[in-house]
């Protein structure tokens, strides 16, 4: 029974996207508004994060459950999985309330979609939590596949379609990658839990273990970096942002990218650390390569939505700045993966309402180019106050969330001594603030449009909007809650890996 | 009796095709098919070194093995189901001609 306790949320998950997934099976209505779905997907996201929200709690407050908990040896339910589990399921059920207009609006088969949409944050959570190989790859393709229908959801849609076959095509490429660099892992170490191959290698010769065991890491950082859209696996990623129905296209930008940076971090502090390799050429240099990529691929686009495409790419450069500066075992601040931890949360709010901004325009213009937004802030004042502090802390300019994120994770650089990385971080932050201020200038000082009526909401969205952006200033401005939870979070990974 | 070297090789020979393959070709149909090829390396792979491991009381390659399999169908009925909505509207499967999204 206490093993069940700990996977309250993962069962509520898979309860409530059957129950909705049934009622759709029987009910067979194609003309049903699709609000009642939506409801219950809503119910049930909720009903997992309070459940989410109680099991960080206990880790942190009750002494008796400070110790990770393994459930039947293939999940390890840590605070590091507990601390983004939470605000994962919290950015779903954002998308949820925000997006259900949109979606139930464009397709018949709603009951599919939200059931669809229940199951992949069950996925993700599956997957924050795995301790085991066959776990993990069950959980990440699980994530995939049905990412891959949310992606292509929209069949009739010529955009949406292709947007689900090209993420397929990458992703299976990359998964099959990823499982045979995962069979060397087997075959070196003769098991498949994470604590046990750290194991091997902590009582083995190394000297031998490494010239199989690096390849095949290699082979496994495919697949997670394809998840996590890092250089050179990234192509799929704007193109499926573009063409995906936007619901899906934010929590692929945000907690799907999370999941990708969680899994590689957890995968290389707790197994591969013993294996005394110097990774820092590798990661640094996939790191640099993809948020100069991202970033230079950015400036180029006119359409703000492919541009913040572009943009999550570069994020994923910084993000995996923490996980190659991983200092296990020092007395430093910043260990790398607390700044990963307060970056990614930081990034996820942000980015859903960037996104949501770009979604309510697509809704009333159907055109997400940057002359939809010239002049925005005379035709709506709230949005374009709200788009500036979401593009601002993308950005990362202080007093906002994103700030914080990038002050841990260069920081973090800067006490391992990778000062080159740092900076090539900064320069980078540097280039990105060019063309998110461009779309703030062009939202104040645009001039067509300027007749244009006024662009209303739903209270739904706004709601969302509102409480993107107070998470924005609340990390910005009394981060200190934050840092604690991600540090003891940290140091609790660590301890498990060293 | 065999040696562990040479099903490594034969897998390795055939996770070769199969990435060539899925790198090479253009249509989405052979994309798939040569990434079944590779996942059937990674399962020849599996069962190779659970026969010739330490452990092999405890089943995990094997065990891996199924799982690889039972996924790999549900990602193959979902592929599918992807390039037929593409082939539906589109009346090809040429990854260079579904070019709707770039630059």
């Amino acid at each position: 029974m206490e093993q069940f306790s700990l996977l309250a949320p993962e069962i509520l998950l898979f309860t409530g996207g059957l129950v909705i997934f049934l009622i759709d099976v029987f009910a067979r209505d194609r003309t049903d508004s699709g609000r009642g779905y939506a409801t219950l997907a809503l119910f049930t996201l909720s009903v997992a994060f309070v459940a989410s929200l109680f099991q960080t709690y206990a880790f942190f407050e009750l002494e008796v459950a400070q110790k990770p908990a393994a459930v039947l040896n293939m999940l390890e339910i840590d605070l590091f999985a507990a601390l983004l589990k939470a605000p994962i399921i919290l950015v779903m059920i954002l998308i949820t309330m925000a997006g259900s207009t949109y979606m139930n609006k464009r397709t018949e088969r709603r009951g599919e979609f939200w059931s669809f949409f229940v199951w992949v944050t069950l996925a993700m959570s599956a997957a924050l939590s795995a301790s085991n190989l066959i776990m993990l790859y069950v959980a990440i393709e699980f994530l995939s596949i049905t990412s891959y229908l949310l992606a292509g959801f929209l069949r009739d849609n010529q955009r949406s379609a292709e947007a689900g076959l090209k993420y397929f095509l990458y992703g299976a490429v990359a998964s099959a990658a990823m499982l045979y660099g995962m069979t060397f892992v087997y075959g070196a170490t003769g098991t498949l839990d994470l604590k046990g191959i750290a194991a091997y290698i902590a009582a083995n010769d190394t000297s031998v273990l490494v010239p199989a065991l690096l390849p095949a890491t290699m082979f496994v950082m495919v697949g997670l970096g394809f998840k996590a859209t890092l250089a050179p696996f990234f192509q799929w990623a704007p193109d499926t942002y573009d063409g995906a129905p936007t619901p899906v296209t934010i929590y692929l930008s945000t907690a799907s990218k999370a999941i990708g940076l969680a899994v590689t971090a957890r995968v290389f502090v707790v197994s591969m650390n013993a294996l005394l390799v110097d990774w820092v050429p590798v990661m640094a240099g996939l790191s640099i390569l993809t948020m100069t990529m991202g970033n230079l691929m950015a400036l180029r686009q006119r359409d703000v939505k492919r541009m913040l495409a572009y943009s999550s790419v570069a994020h994923a450069g910084y993000l995996l700045i923490g996980i190659t500066a991983v200092a296990a075992g020092t007395e430093s601040y910043m260990d790398g993966i607390n700044g990963l931890l307060i970056y990614l949360i930081a990034y996820m709010f942000t980015n859903v309402g960037a996104f949501l901004v770009v979604m309510v325009l697509e809704e009333r213009a159907n055109r997400t180019d940057i002359g939809a937004f010239e002049g925005l802030y005379r035709r709506a004042p709230a949005l374009a106050v709200m788009l500036t502090v979401f593009l601002l802390s993308l950005a990362g300019i202080p007093a906002t969330a994103g700030f914080w994120g990038k002050f841990f994770v260069f920081g973090a650089a800067v006490q391992r001594q990778y000062f080159w990385l740092a900076g090539a971080g900064v320069v980078n932050a540097g280039i990105a603030a060019w063309y998110y201020v461009n779309v703030v200038r062009v939202m104040y000082f645009g001039e067509r449009e300027t007749d244009a009526e006024p662009v209303s909401m739903p209270i739904g969205m706004g709601a969302v909007l509102v409480v993107c952006t107070l998470v924005v200033f609340w990390i910005g401005l009394y981060p200190d809650p934050l840092i604690e939870w991600a540090t003891t979070a940290s140091e609790q990974l660590l301890s498990v890996g060293s | 009796m065999v040696p562990l070297q040479a099903y490594l090789t034969l897998a390795a020979f055939i996770f070769s095709c199969g990435l060539y393959g899925a790198l090479a070709r253009r249509n989405a149909i052979a994309m798939l098919m040569a990434v079944e090829l590779m996942l059937n390396a990674v399962n020849i792979n599996l069962v190779a070194f659970w026969r010739y491991g330490p452990n092999r009381e405890d089943l995990a390659g094997q065990t891996f093995a199924i799982f690889v399999i039972a996924v790999a169908a549900a990602e193959v009925a979902v592929g599918l189901a992807l390039v037929i909505a593409i082939y539906r509207s589109r009346k090809t499967v040429y990854l260079d001609e579904i070019d709707l999204l770039q630059g």
